[in-house]
């Protein structure tokens, strides 16, 4: 394929020339699409397409993109917010809903033209899917071929909880869950992957072992020698990031159902954590190959100058960043960006020029194919905005960093497009993808199991940004797992600036 | 190879189990918008949805982030004019405009949450705990009302009904039975054959093998599943007791209810007529319009006529006992009255209401209401009404009502359910 592909323009008919779809036409551009994907060697889970209607759409919005979810209020507001702001024409659907899975599965809405059918294929199926498969993010934190099996185990175990215990009960419980979702992911540890039926086996055993022992870190009855040794030992030994495994394993009052439906909740979070860390990069490369593929069949004349004339529409559309001073503007657009990238990085490669063969020494002028392939692979969107972020791309997009210190009256212009600002722009730019840097440094620092059991947070700031003023909401979450006091230190430089307990 | 899925004909609505657990949660929200819709609307316009403004910071799902303040760096595209070690002011709160700020935080945020009610879940919520009190009255009466019951089995019905598990149990006992005879045969002439075969009988021997296969033959014949085996599940539709109920809409129109008062009265009696349509669907509905004299008429009439005239308020509860007795027997139906006036009456009138409610609607209703609506002084027919109140606690009930907004809650508290007494 790639730059030597011959391109004959007599070849070939066009699939369709209309823009009604009919399921066999999806099939043909399917296996059109897919052809092209494989000689570009793109390698992608089997695709399971699924049109579905435009208010299975909104349902699909709601459940934040899991096929299925279990019941909890906060997916009716979700699902009440868009169907509002649908039904007001505020919103346009998106085109398309794709979930990490295997088979990949890709919701394609009855109302699409077949041009935007056709659209939605390069741009779920092979790209995101391709994404999906490879990416080490999802390859090391996510299972795709048993995901959907967990989320019908937890469905159905969630419910049966409601049966048996409430639905009020399991709702206070989820609802504490989901105020520490975020911080309930590993960031640094690899979980095994393991079997639906392993996981619905350890889930009993679990429940039993529990129920049978009791858990020796709350033993009251002292052991006479030992107590003297123990009491100096600090508990948990390593602060610990994942708030809710720490719930999960430790926390003192919870039910056998109550630590399951913790656990449930931390493995969402954790299956959705590279998602939230390859937004520029996933929508970019998905972008990158819409564009690509669909030029390749329209190359070969498969298919009409109208269907190009409708896509290139859609995609300038997907593509439009607004500068900052517009009113439309709502930060930077993830599409534009990784698509700019991608697009750059492909050009580094085919025409460098002299500043390019500066900037990337490795690559420049390497086969294009390869370069991409391996961007996509082994980075997140941090590491890649810093690996590959090109100067042309910070020209083009007119990127300018600015500094806002709450001690200054004024706002500074730390660095713009230009040969001093380039690496400076870069690394503000990546440091803004950087989850740890974006979400909160939280921490259990210790529990004090020989005392009065109350648990401590430790908050590190991070260039003097504090918390929220939802922290005292989360931290009633917290202490309704916990069951006994709950502490919130807040630390910067190495001192303890402030605290707050719940209960107060 | 992709699988390509059509998912339209799935059930939709896959949310609405959501949807009703966020609707449980903000329920005091929702009570809030409704009652404040239901006092805003026109008369006219009490069955539509509802918006439902909720407070941004209750549906808040509250996280760990960080707050405002601190040292923080934002690379945002579109650069003009800026140079690095440009100093811009900063700008004042949300917008995406001057420079930067957190423009993608602030675009909506603060927004209240607001959430439409479709016309069914806004009457459920306006009607939620209501009842017609007393409502013990039943009967068995004629066509309206059935529960379907299981009959046993028939012979015919309708495929949907085919009984698998009756149909294949009578098959087989028929195939027993028809067969039965030549089994035996068959199992003697087994043993008849050993002992020919054992005596060297050939002739005896071939006969009985004829025999055995002409018998084999009929039992093959007899077939599997016959027409006459097949059992239908039997349904009847049984009569249930119904409770019939009429309510006695009276309305006063004197001359001294002036417009706005007329206006409360009629929303009254609109709230009435809409709890009533909706929760019971077999009542009746009677309304009677008064001034001097009464009269029954329709609901086009009864809301919207403009007759006025004197105030003689026994006119119409004669009318209601001429009514109930010629159409309503107490013995069978549920009887209720609700009556609203501005409590002006003839002087000598008002004791003679006393008299007929007290003897001729009083001991044959269930409950009777009467809500005065003014902003003077209680008037003659209020006191003279109390002592009923009094005496008949469960029977009859008064309220008065000043401004548009008490007649919800005055609605509310009249048809409270009320929880039986331990």
């Amino acid at each position: 394929m790639s730059a030597t592909r011959t391109i004959d323009r007599t070849l070939g008919t066009p699939i369709s020339t209309g823009s009604e779809w009919t399921f066999e036409l999806i099939r043909t551009y399917d296996q059109e699409i897919g052809r092209l994907a494989a000689e570009f060697r793109l390698d992608t889970y089997p695709n399971q397409i699924e049109v579905i209607r435009s208010d299975q759409m909104l349902d699909a919005y709601a459940s934040i993109g899991m096929p299925l979810g279990y019941n909890h209020w906060s997916f009716g507001k979700h699902f009440v917010e868009s169907q509002r702001s649908y039904q007001r024409g505020h919103m346009g659907l998106a085109y398309e809903i794709v979930i990490n899975s295997n088979p990949c599965i890709a919701y394609l809405m009855e109302e699409n033209t077949m041009t935007m059918q056709a659209l939605v294929i390069a741009h779920a199926c092979y790209g995101h899917n391709s994404f999906f498969k490879n990416n080490y993010l999802y390859r090391t934190w996510t299972d795709a071929s048993s995901i959907i099996d967990y989320l019908v185990f937890a469905k159905q175990y969630i419910s049966q909880c409601e049966e048996r215990h409430g639905a009020d009960a399991v709702e206070q419980v989820l609802d504490s869950c989901h105020a520490l979702m975020n911080h309930g992911v590993d960031r640094y540890k690899r979980p095994d992957p393991v079997s639906p039926e392993e996981e619905r086996r350890r889930q009993r055993e679990r429940a039993e072992y529990i129920q049978r022992n009791l858990n020796d870190l709350w033993r009251t009855v002292p052991r006479a020698r030992e107590v003297d040794e123990r009491e100096h030992e600090q508990f948990p030994k390593d602060p610990q990031e994942n708030l809710l495994y720490f719930i999960e394993k430790n926390a003192p009052l919870l039910e056998p159902w109550q630590r399951e439906i913790v656990r449930i909740v931390r493995k969402i979070a954790q299956y959705f954590y590279p998602q939230r860390q390859t937004q520029v990069m996933n929508e970019g490369w998905a972008t990158f190959w819409h564009y690509t593929l669909l030029n390749a069949l329209y190359d070969e004349r498969k298919v009409t100058d109208g269907f190009m004339m409708e896509f290139l529409s859609s995609h300038t559309g997907v593509l439009f960043q607004p500068n900052f001073d517009s009113p439309y503007y709502r930060g930077i657009n993830p599409y534009a960006l990784g698509y700019a990238m991608y697009t750059d990085l492909r050009r580094i490669c085919e025409k460098p020029t002299a500043e390019d063969r500066e900037w990337f020494r490795d690559f420049a002028g390497a086969p294009w194919l390869e370069v991409l392939d391996h961007a996509m692979r082994n980075f997140k969107d941090e590491s890649f905005i810093l690996q590959f972020l090109s100067p042309k791309v910070m020209r083009d997009l007119r990127l300018f960093g600015v500094v806002d210190d709450d001690e200054e009256a004024e706002l500074q212009i730390a660095a713009i497009h230009d040969a001093q600002g380039y690496r400076r722009v870069r690394e503000l730019l990546a440091s803004q993808y950087n989850l740890s840097d974006r979400e909160p440094n939280i921490q259990i620092v210790a529990a004090d199991i020989r005392g009065d059991r109350s648990l401590t947070l430790r908050h590190t700031q991070h260039q003097r940004r504090t918390l929220n003023g939802g922290t005292d909401e989360v931290l009633k979450h917290l202490h309704r797992l916990w069951g006994f006091p709950v502490h919130l230190e807040s630390v910067a430089n190495d001192v303890v600036v402030s605290t707050t307990t719940c209960p107060a | 190879m992709a699988y390509i899925i059509d998912r339209r004909l799935n059930s939709r609505n896959k949310n609405a189990v959501n949807r009703q657990r966020f609707m449980r949660r903000y329920k005091s929200h929702i009570q809030k918008a409704v009652q404040e819709a239901i006092k805003q609307r026109s008369i006219t316009d009490m069955e539509r949805g509802e918006d439902v403004t909720i407070p941004a910071s209750d549906v808040d799902e509250p996280t760990f982030s960080h707050g405002t303040g601190g040292r923080r760096s934002i690379v945002h595209p579109g650069n003009r004019e800026y140079i690095t070690g440009d100093r811009v002011p900063r700008p004042s709160g949300g917008g995406g405009g001057g420079g930067g700020g957190d423009a993608s935080d602030s675009g909506e945020g603060d927004d209240d949450f607001i959430f439409q009610l479709t016309q069914d879940e806004f009457l459920d919520v306006m009607f939620e705990n209501l009842e017609l009190p007393n409502l013990i009255k039943r009967h068995l009466k004629g066509a309206d009302s059935f529960k379907r019951v299981h009959a046993g089995f028939a012979h015919d019905g309708v495929p949907a009904k085919l009984n698998v598990v009756r149909s294949l149990r009578v098959a087989k006992a028929r195939r027993i039975a028809l067969t039965g005879g030549a089994r035996h045969r068959i199992s003697a002439l087994e043993d008849d054959l050993v002992l020919a075969e054992g005596a060297g009988d050939e002739v005896t021997a071939r006969r009985i093998k004829n025999e055995l296969s002409e018998l084999r033959r009929r039992i093959k014949r007899v077939p599997f599943l016959d027409s006459y085996d097949l059992r239908y599940n039997l349904h009847l539709k049984q009569p249930v007791p119904t409770s019939k109920a009429v309510m006695f809409c009276l309305m006063d129109v004197s001359g001294s209810m002036d417009q706005h008062i007329k206006e409360m009265a009629k929303r009254f009696f609109l709230l009435l007529y809409l709890f009533l349509k909706r929760n019971y669907e077999r009542t009746e509905i009677v309304f009677i319009r008064h001034h001097t004299v009464a009269k029954e008429v329709d609901e086009q009439e009864f809301f919207y006529s403009r007759e006025t005239g004197g105030t003689v308020v026994s006119s119409a509860l004669k009318l209601m006992t001429d009514i109930i007795a010629t159409r309503y027997s107490p013995n069978e139906w549920n009887i209720y009255g609700a009556q609203a006036s501005d409590g002006d009456n003839w002087n000598d009138d008002s004791p003679l209401c006393v008299d007929v409610l007290k003897k001729g609607i009083l001991p044959h209703v269930q409950y009777f209401s009467y809500v005065e609506i003014t902003r003077r002084e209680p008037q003659a027919l209020w006191e003279e009404y109390q002592n009923l109140a009094d005496s008949l606690p469960d029977r009859f009930a008064q309220r008065r009502i000043a401004e548009v907004a008490d007649i919800y809650p005055v609605f509310r508290d009249l048809f409270q359910k009320k929880v039986a007494a331990a």
